[in-house]
Parts: C-alpha cells; structure tokens; sequence
C-alpha cells in the first residue's frame, strides 16, 4: 500500500514527521482527508485538529492555530501557526509596534518626565525629613 | 607603608568586578545553548516553507503577488536587529556599522531610508543617529516569539503593499560558531526567487480558496519566518558573544590583579626593609 509522508512543521519547531495512511486537515473550506496520491493541493487550515492515521492503524491528533497546508503526490506538510491568528489581532499588532515607536521617537520628553518625577521625588523625601525632625525637635 | 592599603582596596574592588564577569560568563555559556537549540528547532519551518515556495515558483502560475514584483527602488526600508542588552562585544555595533553604510550607500542614490528597529539598543542608537522609524519592537527576552514581531512585520508589508517603499533589507547577525558572528544585510522583499532542482513537469496545485490569497499567506509566512529566524538568530549570537566577552574581561581581571598583586608585594617588602634599616640605624646610634 502507498504511503503519505507527514511533515507537521511550526516556526518554533518540529512537530511531526513520519509516515501515514490518511491525513485529515481542517482546510479552510472544510474537512479534507488526504489519502496516498492525492493531486497537488494547496490550501490555508483553520484554527482545528489535524489527525494522522498511521500505517498501523493508531490515530495521532495535533492541534493546530491555523496555518498552511500543502500536499503532493507522497508528502503532505503542514506548515503551522503558533499562535493564533485573527486579522484584527494583527492590524493592533501592528498599531502597537507604531505606537512604540512613536513613543521611542518621543523618547526625550519621556526621559525628561522621568527626570521631573525623580527630583519632585526627592524634594517630597527631603520635606518628610524636614517635619520629622521639626517634629523630633518638639517632643 | 604609603599605598599598600590603596592597592589593597583596588585588588579586592577588581576582583569583585571578576565575579560579576565570571558569572555572567557561565551564565551566558547555558543560554546560549537553549539559545542554539532554539535557533536550529525553528529550521525544519524555513525549510518546509522554502520548499513549498520552490514548489510555488515552478508551478504555472497565472498570478504575480506584489512580493514577488521587483520596482524601481524609490524608498527603502531597513529591519535592524539587535539585542536589548549590552556587555556583547562589538555584535551591536557591527551591525549598525554594516546597515550605515548601506543607508550612506542609498542615500547617495537619492532613495529614502526608512527603519524598523528590533531591540532597545537599536532604538538607543538610532535615536541619537536619527532616521524615519516606522515600528520598534523591543525587550523580546531570551526566548522571542513570533508574536511579538508580527507588528513590526505587518507595518512592513502593508507599507510595501500600498507602494510606500519599494525594497526592505534584514540587517543582523548570523551564527557563524560561538567565537564568530557575521553582520550581514539581506533582501526580504521583494522575495527573491527560490532555486529548486528537480520536477521540471508541468503541473499546478489546487487552490483553496484561490490562488491569489494562498499565495498572499504564503509568501507573508515565509517573510515572517525569515524575520523570525534572524531575531532568534541574532539571540544566539547575543549569548555567545556575551560569553566570549565576559571570559575576556575575567582573563584581563585576572592580568590586572597579578600586576597589583605583584606592585602591592614590593611596596610591602620596601616599608619592612625601610623599618629594618631604621631600627638598625636606630641600634648602631645608641
């Protein structure tokens, strides 16, 4: 019997590599099942359990965020997200990468703040010393 | 017995000094291992991706993705990594050396450089460098996620979409071994074509939803991974170089101490032989 090799990759490591009889993906247009000489398919996953079915019949589950699946003749890889990916969690992604920058370039004004709170920091610390010792001085 | 004591507070001040290193030399030497593991955990990714790219490059495709188009280079931008602490050596300044020279390099072609900086000592030295920053992304820790530079990725691809610049270089440094890291300066976009060798048959893939969007997702993964790969990248040459820093400053703390060490004997030696001579002198006068 034919035989699929399975590579279940994310970009934070290996997953998965071995040998199946049967892939099932959860593609963005809905279930696949990928069986020995499937044609050349190309395809985004939802978030969802990808199944390996090994040659001995045992069932493996992975989960997966999302990602990209590719299958040729005797290969299937699954290249995974590790995190998952929703467009508007990356639009305010990438807002905050802008805004951190936008503040950094501001960075000055942010350090002189910092150096505003210090020294009205000490003049506080030097005036509670100043009524402690008045008050010292009284008793 | 004028200085003894001096050098004595400078010995033990030095050899304080020679803990801290030595620490930070052994603590650098065990991060830099996960720092390794880490950096080849994250290959089979690029791999597989690059592989699928190669596949996507010789299929016949109907459709150019923008990523792929090269323009006529009117704005650039520049993604600088760097690390977020010091005490690594010359690995920062290397790479900002590197990419000042390629700016120079642009900016005498009449192209404008934009930047994207990746970790707080280059967003230090830009500031006082100056320079258009789009998006910074710092204190990433030892071990980065992809997460926390997908902001600063997605910043770069829609300006490159909308056209606002035309070409983005990846500055930073690869892994040569622990003693040696390279700065280099790489083409991210537009993705440079994949070389693959065999299946030279005509076929094509099937697209779900369509081929577009695919590779659209596939190309912006693969420019992730990229990003990716170099900050982990830059992580492992952080620790070694820290490492190979630190054991050099505790070997020079070491120098230093056994020249004080030495200095501090002779002045010990010429107050005693000072006292002897004056007690004798002292003895002969009675």
């Amino acid at each position: 019997m034919a035989q699929l090799h399975v590579d279940i990759v994310s970009a934070e490591g290996a997953i998965h590599s071995g040998e199946a009889a049967m892939v099932f993906a959860p593609a963005s247009m809905g279930e696949v099942g990928i069986a020995p000489r499937h044609a050349p398919l190309l395809t985004t996953l939802k978030p969802g359990t990808v199944r390996v079915k090994t040659p001995s019949g045992e069932v493996l589950p992975f989960f997966v965020g999302g990602g990209i699946l590719e299958v040729q003749p005797n290969l299937v890889t699954v290249l995974a997200d590790t995190a998952l990916r929703a467009k508007d969690a990356d639009e305010a992604a990438a807002l905050k990468a802008k805004q951190d920058a936008e503040e950094k370039l501001a960075g000055a004004k942010t350090d002189m703040d910092l150096a505003k709170a210090q020294s009205e920091l000490i003049e506080a610390a030097a005036r509670l010393e100043f009524v402690k010792k008045i008050k010292g001085g009284s008793h | 017995m004028a200085g003894a004591k001096e050098i004595r507070t400078k010995i033990k001040s030095v050899k304080n000094t020679q803990k801290i290193t030595r620490a930070m030399e052994k603590v650098a030497m065990s991060k830099m291992r996960k720092a390794q593991e880490r950096m080849a955990a994250a290959r089979p990714y690029a791999e597989r991706l690059r592989r699928t790219l190669g596949h996507l490059a010789q299929a016949k495709l109907e459709y150019k993705h923008p990523f792929t188009v090269e323009r006529e280079a009117k704005r650039v931008a520049f993604l600088i990594v760097s690390t977020d602490r010091g005490l690594c050596g010359g690995l920062n300044m290397n790479v900002f050396r590197q990419t000042v020279r390629a700016i120079r390099e642009w900016q005498g072609k009449n192209v404008e450089v934009d930047l994207v900086l990746i970790g707080a000592k280059a967003v230090s030295f830009f500031r006082r460098i100056g320079g258009k920053v789009l998006a910074t992304a710092t204190h990433l820790g030892d071990r980065p996620h992809l997460d926390q530079l997908l902001g600063s990725i997605k910043v770069l691809s829609d300006a490159y979409l909308e056209g606002k610049i035309d070409r983005v270089f990846l500055v930073g440094n690869t892994f040569v071994n622990t003693m040696t890291q390279k700065a280099d300066v790489l083409q991210l976009l537009p993705v440079l074509p994949v070389k693959t060798e065999g299946m030279l048959e005509q076929w094509d893939y099937i697209y779900e939803p369509d081929a577009k969007e695919l590779l659209g997702t596939v190309l912006q993964r693969y420019v992730e991974s990229q990003v990716y790969q170099a900050v982990i990248e830059n992580a492992a040459c952080e620790q070694s170089a820290r490492m190979v820093a630190m054991k050099a400053a505790s070997d020079n703390a070491g120098k230093i101490i056994n020249a004080l060490q030495l200095q501090y004997n002779k002045a010990r030696q010429a107050s005693i032989t000072k006292e002897l001579a004056e007690i004798v002198g002292g003895a002969a006068a009675v």
